[in-house]
């Protein structure tokens, strides 16, 4: 994995703000990104990702903060004096010109001669596997054979910096995951620096070399997909990307907390003794100890074990999706996914009592007050 | 691992300047441009505008109290008594104080002052005036200042007052204490609102009729409610006065009544401002939901409760802007009532006979602003009723398409047909006594009505004006305007410029052509202004052609470019193309079904417009639709319907060829359109 290396960053974005009158669509973002890097700002509609990436661009100006791309200061530069191709979510291909055309059209006026740029248009065609369809106009190709133009259209020149705009979300979820692969595979070939905004989780997960997670305006985290799965830093976070339990819970000791009344061991965390705090735990890492059958009475002395009860079960096909209930577990349902296989060993079905465990360095403790 | 840069996050934005981006050299032309096009318009129409309104409240008055005189005896000494001319007039009361109320020309002569004044007498006379710029003529030498003059008596009654120049209201108060003046005010309303109803229903059935039933010739009807267009709005009322005129073969028909009046100009006015109705309504017909009727249907709702608890509904917002711009049309219209009005004065007259009756170049002022307030009001509502219009539309709605009802489709046939009659019948009496030799008296074939170069009007140079005219607005208005919507849609930043810049791109569409006429003679025909020179020449009637039609031009500009993604100029300059490039090759080629629409909307209009140019044309630039009125005025009858059919003519023809170079154009540019 490459490291961000504050020294040595390709783009380096510094305490960026972005003010709409009063409200405030970036606050004090920075950022560095490492030449070849894949990353994706990753948020819910309105965050601010798309301001970020547009203020990159040039598109729409920062209100105050400054944009470093391979050293050099761009942050006031239009976008015609920066050095990036971008792709938008509606593609913008000039619906007039053939796809060949399409993918010229900012070859020319570089000094290429006729036959250069012929022969680039043709091997772009090929990148993109596209090549018997030059002559065709856009509205004839389907939405990801248009796709696929956008970015050879913006990858012609080779800038130094790709810029993706929501680039997959007008397509068909089948399309979408095949793109997905092809639009990674791509970028790994060109070693091109890439920067792709997306509200989709798993376009995240699956592409990105690093995730930039935003909320309100706000970076909530940058990690790489695995950190910010296995480790968010923030409620948001974790509640944002995969499913997540969380409980009302009082911190009583440094890795100890109290949830209802029951007493968990807990992950090292920053929120200090006494204080209010979420307990937080993902579905699939509630671990299945069986029935109260097998339940010896070692099982009850057992750190983070709990006696629970199935309320119902809803089955979504490579694994079941469990309601847990216990009197002694405060408020509300504790969701677990089980696979098929536990479930059949340990014959649970809804209405039956069991046991489960809360491994420790899976339970997550956040600020109360940070939600 | 895991950074977390939102504990070193501030929440307030630290003070200070915001970032300002360099400009690209596409910034600097595109915003360079539009201060261009900006410009255009305001010397086009917001300085005239401006120009008028205040020539409006400018008065001018001779002040009496300004000037002092003093007489010698019979051997030319003075003895040093000063004489005021307001004491003067007071002593002699040679003039009344309505008689000092003047226009910018007044001149007043000073000898009544002097009842013993002969101009063989020996006596010696001294005037000055009191104020610096107190101005009086002595033949036609002009003095001003406060140096006496010495005059002897003959050159003493040559002497003048000029009248000084105030700013206020009297204007306007001397308008609305002339009941003949003020009249005006309540026929034009009269007629507007009658015209009016009667066009939004008659266009409102014929609409409903191409839109909901099953009847025949759908597309015959849809060409015949589109002719009136076509002509000067003048024409009908050439055709009435055939028809029911004082030698009208139709004339018992009226039983009396006299067709030259508030009938003709109503009758008339249903013809030239039906097309405009029968667009607006039928468009929000087309847009309406099937989905809406089904469920009436489903409800068993009669189809009577169905018509007033859907149809009209989806059609408000059409109905009240058609009732709108038809009423905006009517009270704006100069030429019809010109030609059939009679003694029935309307505003938009008025303004004419005082400017080229009277030459009370003031009072046409006040006019023109009173011809202003309704106009802009109607104006105003039809745009916020469109607007609303628009945002009704739905993506999921299903057309509605009729069935076939043998009954009613033969009712509404025959409807159509009345109405297509109607129309076609006007046209066909213009064509026909174009073609007689001496309506009703002798109407044998000839085409001695057409020889223009033996009547005042311009003769067939004005109808060559005419289409010159046509040509280069349709060219220079089209550039301007399309140049003008792109820039202003596609410009980033620079948020008030484009605000300003729209709000006067819809301005024209609220001021009659009267008005700007007006407004150009008194911004133009300035000694002073240096635009001066296009006075009298084409180049000023091409300007006030694309300047009244600039607004519906613009709207359609825009409304193509609408449609157009909004990213091309982001992705062309991150690809480091001139954004005039992305213009040439993509806003253009895309946008060109509506650029040609501009540009025969606009040839039409400098083909038929009468109102704007009646003032601004000169000998050598006379028009065909100017013409029909001149022709008119002298008695010309036949010519004028001659001249008007040959503008119908050209205009059809115009519409063709536009219609083939579409298709033509469009088969060969727009491939792309075609899955």
């Amino acid at each position: 994995m490459i490291e961000a290396n504050a020294g040595h960053a390709y783009l380096k974005i510094e305490n960026m703000w972005k003010a709409f009158g009063d409200f405030l669509a970036l606050s004090d973002v920075s950022l560095d990104i490492s030449e070849g890097e894949f990353i994706c700002f990753l948020g819910p509609s309105g965050c601010g990702k798309t301001t970020l990436l547009r203020a990159i661009a040039g598109l729409d100006l920062q209100t105050k903060g400054t944009v470093h791309q391979g050293g050099k200061d761009v942050s006031n530069l239009p976008p015609s004096q920066r050095d990036f191709g971008i792709v938008f979510q509606s593609y913008a291909l000039f619906p007039n010109l053939t796809i060949e055309k399409n993918i010229a059209f900012g070859l020319e006026n570089t000094g290429r001669k006729k036959p250069e740029i012929d022969a680039r248009v043709t091997e772009l065609l090929i990148l993109v596997g596209l090549e018997e369809q030059r002559k065709k106009y856009p509205a004839q190709l389907s939405g990801g054979q248009q796709q696929r133009i956008a970015l050879a259209r913006a990858i012609a020149t080779n800038p130094g910096l790709l810029l993706l705009d929501e680039p997959l979300s007008a397509l068909d979820a089948k399309v979408r995951i095949h793109l997905r692969h092809e639009i990674k595979e791509l970028q790994r070939k060109l070693g091109v620096t890439t920067v792709m905004v997306t509200h989709d989780q798993e376009e995240a997960l699956s592409m990105a070399d690093r995730i930039v997670v935003i909320n309100h305006g706000r970076i909530e985290q940058v990690g790489t997909p695995t950190e910010i799965y296995r480790d968010p830093s923030t409620l948001f976070v974790a509640g944002f990307i995969g499913d997540m339990n969380h409980f009302d819970a009082v911190v009583t000791a440094p890795e100890r907390i109290t949830c209802g009344n029951v007493e968990l061991e807990c992950a090292p965390h920053s929120v200090g003794q006494g204080a209010r705090a979420i307990m937080a735990i993902r579905p699939e890492d509630v671990i299945p100890h069986g029935a109260d059958a097998d339940a010896s009475g070692e099982v009850e002395t057992q750190a983070n074990t709990l006696d629970v009860q199935v309320t119902s079960m809803e089955f979504l096909g490579s694994y079941w999706r469990c309601h847990l209930a216990g009197e002694n577990f405060g408020q509300g349902a504790l969701i677990a996914n089980f696979s098929m296989n536990a479930v059949r060993r340990l014959g649970l079905s809804e209405g039956k009592n069991m046991m489960i465990e809360l491994p420790k360095s899976r339970v997550m403790v956040f600020d109360a007050a940070g939600s | 691992m895991v950074e977390s840069v939102r504990t070193q996050a501030q929440s307030k934005m630290p003070a200070g300047p915001a970032i300002k981006g360099k400009l690209s050299r596409d910034d600097l032309i595109m915003r360079g441009g539009m201060i261009v096009i900006a410009l255009y318009l305001v010397v086009t129409l917001a300085m005239p505008l401006y120009v008028m309104f205040s020539k409006s409240l400018s008065t001018y008055r001779f002040d009496l109290s300004a000037f002092e005189f003093q007489v010698s005896d019979e051997a030319g000494n003075f003895d040093g008594t000063i004489l005021n001319g307001a004491a003067l007039n007071e002593q002699t009361g040679a003039f009344d104080k309505a008689d000092l109320n003047t226009n910018a020309d007044g001149r007043l002569g000073v000898t009544e002052f002097f009842p013993e004044f002969s101009f063989r007498s020996p006596v010696q006379y001294q005037i000055r005036s009191i104020a610096e710029d107190g101005r009086y003529l002595v033949g036609s030498t002009l003095y001003t200042g406060t140096e006496w003059q010495q005059l002897d008596s003959n050159t003493f009654r040559r002497v003048a007052l000029r009248p000084t120049q105030s700013r206020g209201l009297s204007n306007f108060t001397e308008y609305f204490s002339t009941p003949a003046l003020t009249n005006s005010i309540k026929n034009s309303l009269i007629i507007a609102a009658i015209s009016t109803v009667i066009t939004v229903g008659l266009s409102f059935w014929f609409a409903y009729a191409l839109n909901r039933s099953c009847m025949r010739f759908k597309g015959v009807f849809r060409l015949i409610a589109m002719m009136p267009i076509l002509v000067p709005s003048l024409l009908p009322g050439i055709a009435l006065v055939y028809l029911f005129g004082n030698q009208g073969m139709l004339k018992e028909l009226l039983f009396g009544a006299s067709i030259y009046g508030p009938l003709g100009i109503v009758i008339g006015s249903v013809f030239f401002t039906f097309p405009h109705a029968f667009i607006i309504i039928s468009t929000a017909l087309a847009i309406s939901d099937a989905r809406l009727y089904e469920a009436a249907t489903s409800l068993r709702a009669s189809p009577w409760r169905t018509f007033w608890t859907v149809t009209i509904p989806g059609a408000r917002y059409g109905l009240i802007s058609a009732a709108f711009v038809v009423f905006n049309l009517v009270i704006t219209d100069f030429g019809l009532p010109k030609v059939i009005g009679g003694q029935f004065n309307v505003l938009a007259v008025d303004i004419y006979k005082q400017v080229i009756g009277q030459q009370n170049f003031e009072m046409g002022a006040v006019v023109s602003v009173i011809l202003v307030i309704p106009a802009i009001f109607a104006f105003a509502i039809d745009r916020l009723v469109q607007a609303r219009q628009v945002s009704s539309l739905s993506a999921r709605s299903v057309p509605f398409q009729p069935k076939p009802d043998r009954k009613m489709d033969r009712i509404f046939l025959i409807y159509c047909t009345l109405i297509g009659l109607f129309i076609v019948g006007i046209l066909a009496v213009c064509q026909f006594a174009a073609l007689v030799k001496f309506w009703p008296y002798d109407l044998s074939l000839s085409l001695k009505n057409y020889q223009f170069n033996r009547m005042d009007g311009g003769g067939w140079a004005a109808y060559y004006n005419s289409i010159k005219l046509g040509l280069l607005t349709a060219v220079i208005g089209t550039a301007v305007v399309f140049f003008g919507a792109y820039l202003v849609e596609k410009s980033k930043g620079f948020r008030t410029g484009r605000a300003i810049f729209q709000g006067f791109a819809m301005l024209p569409m609220a001021i009659p052509g009267m008005v700007l006429g007006l407004a150009y003679i008194f911004f133009f025909n300035n000694p002073d202004n240096p635009l001066n020179v296009i006075y009298g020449t084409m180049a000023i009637l091409v300007v006030s052609t694309v300047t009244h039609f600039y607004t519906v031009s613009h709207l359609t500009a825009v409304t193509a470019l609408k449609q157009m993604d909004g990213e091309f100029e982001a992705v062309s300059a991150s690809l480091k193309q001139p954004t005039m490039k992305l213009f040439a090759r993509v806003t253009v080629p895309v946008c060109l079904p509506a650029i040609l629409d501009i540009s025969i909307y606009l040839f039409v209009n400098a083909m038929t417009t009468v109102s704007a140019v009646v003032f601004l044309y000169s000998t050598d630039t006379a028009l065909a639709s100017i013409a029909v009125l001149n022709m008119d005025d002298a008695g010309d009858i036949a010519p004028a319907a001659a001249m008007g059919m040959m503008i119908f003519y050209t205009n059809a023809g115009a519409r063709i060829i536009h219609l083939i170079a579409s298709r033509g154009i469009l088969g060969r540019t727009q491939a792309w359109r075609t899955r």
